[in-house]
């Protein structure tokens, strides 16, 4: 019975192993492993919370939990755009802390065998690639791996430099 | 031991059941000890109590509780049948007191898994010399037989066969049980039934006769069912109820005998079975959970899982957005439909009572808690020879059962610390001229979006002097003594290593006390604060916000933003007049109502939210109080009041940093997310 248990958890990990949900964002692509992804869902009314950073736009009303939501596109530091059908919030939970990411839109899952996922390349100035893991090819494609972890965790660290 | 109770479910139910009459039962031995007086009810209530623990606690195999359990019940027994006078209740309760808390402790103990190995010998020793004692000092005659009756029923839980048989039984029945497969300890179950028989006969016979020393006997019982012969005055269908009572059970049949000679022997051959009915019962209901002995009082209130109620929560929140999304549907827009509109009418009230419903779920009232500490207060007044009354005022409160938790404990310390400390012994209460008797009062409140526990005595009072002295040999003092407000000496005994008590004493004075309770209400986000007077007492107020509780709301609009303010700080609301409104050199607003001045908050520019009603005359002005401050918050409108359940703001969101004049967030109907104003936090932000 246990081993039954423990091989479709193995089979579960498998399953998900090296699949990607990736998504667009000005004219890059990213891919955010699938196991941290809850599901996705439209744009949907956010209510705004004050003092906090730009990023976070607020708190959506998910089926009566509420999660706070991001907008990847500012946390990027990129050019702000007004919502539209395409856009998405892809809900992750990370370390048991649910999120929603705005993004400007969902494309597919992949999978991206192992040995086409490559270490970013090292630019030392600017902290850019901070939140990037991997890089993955897939085909002619070039697909940035998010490192779901860091979007929250350097928060203060960051917070502490602007203030600097 | 341990192993034997496999059957989860059962013992669930037996600690869940036990618990509660001890509760009951302890409820009832303090409401006597107070009326010095055990009432024919009381002490009926207390027999039955313990009858039903003694049989249940048998049928688990925990043989300490049965046997305590069985103590109490002989005594009272002897207590109601005898009726004797002069009993000395205060030793009564005591010794009944310090059964319960065995009990209490041994169902901890199987609770978390131990083996319940507490031994009663010594408990139960005393309780038949006091019983023995009653007995002497109400010179009964038949003191031997009495003797041999307590000797004898506590034989009960063995079978003798060879008893003589004084009374002579109307009727004769045979029974053939049953149990369901696979239920398990089949002859624990067989012994159960002989055990609670011996209450209607002592006539009895049993086919495997040793049911609990022979292992075979299972075995027999499963194969051949259990086969009970007995007499008794009670009629065919009073018998056939009280075997359907059995647990798991799946078949019985119950035959009336009409020949005395056969039953007699029974042991040689079967009896010719001359009236037998056969009844048959469905499978299904084969698992008739009555109680074990019979169940006396109707179980009013069951315990669920928080969790569920906070999916059932949710649940219904989506129903209510689902609700919306029906009635409000754009394809119905331009129709006259007045049998719809009729029904979603009827569909709008019928969800918002369940919403109502499934909110108040949530709460309990603090009654419980409140009650628990009556029995520390008379323990103590004992141990300790003071005389404290407790005084319980709006125990009707209703808070989260979370905060219920995390209060309970603190709100013990307190309570022990004030009798402890508090109160003088009757003799210098006397020399101050104050009565002999102190009032220890418990109150909770509503107040604003907080709950008020206060804990009052009318002691001697916190005596500054000392406390100075004790924080500077303990090197706590932060500031020069002649520069500390009272307030801040008080908060001086919250610190960690804090005792002024000179001797440690069995309730309190290691020094841990006072800041493990400021811990634990502060993890709650609640604050403690004390007041105190020389001679008058001391106050101590533990301030538990409500995170979680439902609060009346008044939500308001400002741009898109709903917000929502606590109706009970709400003084007025009204629409401001240009020539009012004041502007002070440093720019500061002001409106002038009834010759008072009062702050004015734009929420709008506070929050930064975009909206167009920038003018005073435009929008609307709430006037709100939070511990005697007043502040005007200028809004859009107002949108109407409601029922709100307080739901913290996300973790990641509160990781940020706390958020001043934001308490929680709440939904509202239709799904959308409104923020809770916290006024303190407001009048503070000013």
């Amino acid at each position: 019975m246990e081993e039954i248990l423990s091989n479709e958890v193995d089979l579960e990990e498998d399953t998900q192993r090296g699949r990607f949900l990736t998504f667009s964002l000005e004219r890059e692509s990213y891919g955010i492993e699938i196991r941290y992804v809850t599901e996705i869902i439209g744009i949907q009314s956010i209510t705004q919370v004050p003092e906090l950073p730009d990023y976070v736009k607020g708190i959506i009303n998910l089926r009566g939990k509420i999660i706070p939501v991001m907008d990847v596109r500012l946390r990027f530091k990129k050019e702000p755009r007004d919502y539209n059908d395409r856009t998405c919030i892809i809900v992750v939970d990370i370390k048991n802390i649910s999120i929603g990411l705005i993004v400007d839109s969902v494309t597919e899952v992949i999978t991206i065998p192992e040995e086409e996922i490559v270490d970013p390349p090292q630019i030392n100035k600017g902290s850019q690639n901070r939140y990037i893991n991997k890089i993955g090819k897939v085909g002619n494609d070039v697909k940035l791996l998010l490192d779901c972890e860091k979007l929250f965790t350097e928060d203060e660290l960051e917070d502490l430099h602007d203030a600097l | 031991m341990s192993e034997e109770y496999i059957n989860e479910p059962m013992l669930e139910m037996f600690l869940f059941e036990s618990t509660q009459l001890i509760e009951q039962l302890e409820q009832s031995i303090l409401d006597s000890d107070k009326e010095k007086c055990y009432t024919k009810t009381a002490i009926n209530e207390i027999f039955r109590i313990m009858h039903t623990i003694k049989g249940s606690s048998a049928m688990m195999m925990f043989s300490e509780i049965s046997g305590l359990a069985h103590s109490i019940e002989d005594l009272f027994y002897y207590i109601r049948e005898e009726n004797p006078q002069n009993i000395d209740c205060s030793a009564l309760s005591d010794l009944i007191l310090e059964g319960i808390d065995f009990i209490k402790i041994e169902l901890e103990k199987i609770k978390n898994k131990d083996s319940a190995d507490g031994k009663a010998t010594t408990l139960i020793g005393t309780i038949k010399e006091f019983l023995y004692g009653l007995q002497q000092a109400n010179n009964y005659k038949n003191i031997d037989k009495t003797k041999q009756k307590v000797e004898e029923s506590k034989k009960q839980y063995y079978i003798s066969q060879d008893k003589v048989i004084t009374t002579v039984y109307k009727n004769a029945f045979k029974a053939t049980i049953y149990f369901e497969d696979g239920c398990e300890m089949e002859n624990i179950r067989a012994y159960t039934i002989i055990h609670n028989l011996n209450d209607i006969t002592k006539e009895i016979y049993h086919i495997p006769e040793d049911i609990i020393e022979d292992e075979e006997s299972v075995d027999i019982i499963k194969r051949d069912g259990f086969i009970v012969y007995l007499k008794s005055d009670l009629s065919y269908e009073k018998m056939f109820e009280f075997f359907k009572q059995t647990i798991f059970l799946k078949e019985l049949e119950l035959t009336q005998l009409e020949n005395e000679d056969e039953f007699k022997q029974f042991l040689s051959e079967e009896p010719s079975e001359i009236q037998k009915k056969d009844y048959q019962i469905p499978k299904e209901q084969g698992k008739i959970k009555t109680n074990v002995t019979q169940s006396i009082s109707q179980q009013s209130i069951i315990s669920v899982n928080v969790s569920k109620l906070d999916k059932l929560m949710d649940l219904v929140g989506e129903m209510v957005i689902a609700e919306a999304m029906v009635i409000q549907n754009p394809d119905l827009r331009g129709l006259e439909l007045d049998n719809f509109q009729k029904a979603a009418v009827q569909l709008s009230k019928i969800t918002s009572e369940i919403q109502d419903m499934v909110m108040s779920v949530r709460m309990v009232p603090l009654s419980a808690t409140f009650h628990k500490m009556n029995r520390i207060v008379r323990d103590m007044c004992k141990k300790l020879g003071k005389e404290v009354e407790l005084k319980i005022i709006g125990e009707e409160t209703e808070v989260d059962k979370n905060i219920i938790e995390h209060i309970s404990d603190p709100l013990m310390h307190l309570v022990r610390n004030a009798i402890d400390h508090g109160f003088e012994s009757v003799k210098n209460r006397e020399l101050k001229g104050k009565s002999k008797s102190g009032t220890l009062t418990l109150e909770a409140k509503n107040s604003g979006s907080d709950v008020l526990i206060i804990v009052k005595d009318d002691g001697k009072g916190l005596n500054k002097e000392q406390i100075l002295k004790k924080a500077r040999e303990n090197d706590l003092l932060y500031k020069n003594a002649e520069d500390m407000s009272d307030r801040e000496i008080y908060n001086l005994i919250l610190l960690p290593g804090f005792s002024t008590k000179e001797k440690v004493s069995e309730f309190s004075g290691r020094g841990v006390g006072m800041d493990v309770v400021s811990k634990n209400i502060e993890t709650i986000g609640g604050t403690l604060s004390i007041e105190s007077a020389l001679d008058k007492g001391t106050m101590i107020t533990l301030k538990i916000p409500l995170t979680l509780a439902i609060i009346d709301g008044m939500n308001i609009k400002v741009g898109n933003s709903t917000y929502t303010i606590p109706t009970i700080s709400i003084r007025e609301s009204f629409r401001p007049k240009e020539k009012d409104i004041i502007i002070d050199p440093d720019n500061n607003e002001m409106i002038m109502v009834r010759g008072q001045c009062y702050p004015i908050l734009r929420i709008h520019e506070i929050y930064k939210v975009d909206t167009k009603v920038t003018n005073f005359t435009e929008g609307i002005i709430i006037m709100v109080e939070q511990d005697d401050k007043l502040l005007c918050i200028f809004a859009d409108e107002l949108i109407g009041q409601q029922q709100v359940v307080v739901k913290a703001l996300p973790e990641y969101i509160r990781n940020f940093k706390k958020i001043k004049g934001i308490a929680g967030c709440t939904l509202l109907g239709d799904g959308r997310i409104s923020l809770i104003l916290d006024i303190g936090g407001l009048i503070d932000k000013r």
